[in-house]
């Protein structure tokens, strides 16, 4: 497969009439010269340390390198634990574990970029409390991840994935639409409803500017993880209740694209703009003594 | 690009652009130490590396690279204090490189054995990273395939030499792409050969017997 459209991913899983995982599995061992199972031992290692790094970045203690950040995790599971919150126990501890991930990768941790480094905790925010919360098997979310993993790629070469490109909608969007996709598969939902999900998640996020406070993956780049978890949830739980988009994903991808391309440079991960030209911005990364 | 480009690599944070891609930048350096300890290394960091970069790692994340660390090894977040203590002479500095990617850096690099060398190269996004010029000569390639580099004297028939024997003794192996590029006429000059798959390491050898080559150095898909 070219993975060039969403469609050509729909398409070819309505054909054999399986699963878009199962049909990504199966080309993507072909076109890397290895076996199925060599693919799925890989990802079940990556799946492991985005297990790992939930917990890492959950520490109370936890700090980012230049300071700024750190614990967002360990509050919002202390939250979520106390049952009394407004999204209900599963939403908040799938923002906790997307905080926690999101915290690791600020203060040096091991992570697995998916599909950066910035967005990083969206993904495992939503298949680890799937799995831990929901009762979803391991084995499954692994293979969600496939489907995951090939919605990124039509993403990458569609659009973008670098906020430099294409702003925080080509980072954070990317990951929900990603993990949005990946949700509705393990829900039982159809290839065309893993389509949808994605599309309605690119639709919410269109425009969203990359402007990190001080030029670090710090503000507002980890709390847009959680809130990005939540918009994967949402744009699922529409389309499975049946809603379609009514554009097209590949159709939203290529607006994306135009939009990434009209965002100014000050947009794009320059910290000249958005959150980050903001006085209290200035004002943090001057008393940040990491920034050289 | 396949499913791992995507959902990947596993990486010591901040950021694929400035942490990962800068690891892996070192660890080009590090393969044209050519087995050898590096001792000494003069980093200018250039557009958004300089200007972001501490806060991001980008400095520990050259030098583990330089020393043969990967991007996902722990050991990135301590790499200068293990620098220090390898007795690594090292310096970094800002300057604005014209005309290149936003986040490039140039190292200079001396070896335990009193070779030196120079690489030019930029993090373009997710940890991929391409690399424009070693040792003065302009090359073009990135992580993503397994390149050998081939240090040579410019003489007709080295290409023909090389490439032939690729042929009659490696048959499976296919070039993706190849370039060339020379100091001056005569001079130094350096082969990029791209393949599609990974070459034995005894191809390596047998390259550096060929009259007129200097080196050989074969650089892993990363």
């Amino acid at each position: 497969m070219k993975y060039e459209s969403i469609q050509e991913l729909v398409d070819e899983a309505v054909k054999s009439n399986e699963k878009i995982s199962t049909v990504v599995l199966r080309d993507q061992a072909a076109a890397m010269d290895k076996t199925e199972l060599e693919l799925l031992e890989k990802m079940e290692i990556d799946f492991d340390v985005m297990k790992q790094s939930v917990i890492t970045g959950g520490n109370k203690d936890l700090k980012s390198m230049s300071g700024l950040t750190g614990g967002e995790g360990f509050l919002m599971r202390e939250y979520a634990d106390s049952k009394n919150t407004l999204c209900g126990l599963f939403l908040a501890g799938a923002m906790s574990r997307a905080l926690s991930v999101s915290g690791c990768n600020a203060a040096m941790g091991r992570i697995v970029a998916a599909p950066t480094a910035g967005s990083c905790g969206i993904i495992p925010g939503c298949l680890i409390t799937m799995c831990e919360d929901r009762g979803v098997s391991e084995k499954d979310a692994i293979m969600s991840l496939f489907t995951a993993g090939a919605f990124g790629m039509v993403i990458a070469s569609r659009a973008s994935i670098a906020g430099a490109e294409g702003g925080c909608q080509a980072e954070c969007g990317s990951a929900a639409a990603m993990a949005s996709a990946a949700l509705v598969e393990l829900m039982g939902g159809t290839p065309g409803q893993c389509a949808d999900a994605c599309a309605l998640v690119v639709a919410s996020q269109l425009g969203l500017v990359c402007d990190p406070v001080g030029g670090l993956v710090e503000i507002p780049c980890i709390k847009r993880n959680a809130t990005g978890v939540m918009l994967a949830f949402s744009c699922a739980d529409m389309v499975l209740a049946g809603i379609r988009s009514k554009i097209p994903a590949d159709e939203c991808l290529d607006a994306m694209r135009a939009v990434g391309d009209a965002l100014p440079d000050s947009l794009r991960e320059t910290a000249k703009g958005g959150l980050a030209a903001t006085p209290t911005a200035k004002k943090l990364s001057q008393n940040d003594h990491s920034v050289p | 690009m396949n499913v791992f480009d995507i959902i990947g690599p596993v990486m010591i944070g901040p950021s694929s652009s400035h942490t990962a891609g800068a690891v892996r930048i070192g660890r080009v350096v590090n393969k044209l130490c050519d087995g050898h300890d590096p001792v000494k290394i003069r980093i200018t960091l250039s557009g958004s590396f300089a200007e972001t970069g501490k806060g991001h790692g980008t400095d520990k994340a050259l030098l583990a690279g330089i020393m043969g660390f990967h991007s996902y090894s722990p050991d990135v977040k301590d790499a200068l204090s293990i620098a220090k203590d390898h007795g690594l002479d090292y310096t970094f500095t800002n300057e604005d490189i014209r005309g290149a990617h936003p986040n490039t850096a140039k190292i200079d690099f001396e070896t335990s054995d009193g070779k030196s060398g120079e690489v030019l190269a930029s993090s373009i996004g997710g940890g991929n990273i391409t690399v424009s010029r070693v040792n003065g000569m302009k090359v073009d390639f990135n992580g993503s395939s397994n390149t050998i580099l081939v240090m040579h004297m410019d003489k007709p028939g080295v290409i023909a030499n090389v490439t032939n024997m690729m042929h009659w003794q490696y048959e499976d192996l296919n070039i993706s792409n190849f370039s060339l590029s020379r100091q001056e006429k005569g001079g130094e000059a350096i082969m990029t050969i791209v393949t599609d798959n990974l070459p034995p390491e005894t191809l390596i050898e047998d390259i550096r017997k060929i009259d007129h080559v200097i080196n050989a150095i074969l650089i892993r898909r990363l």
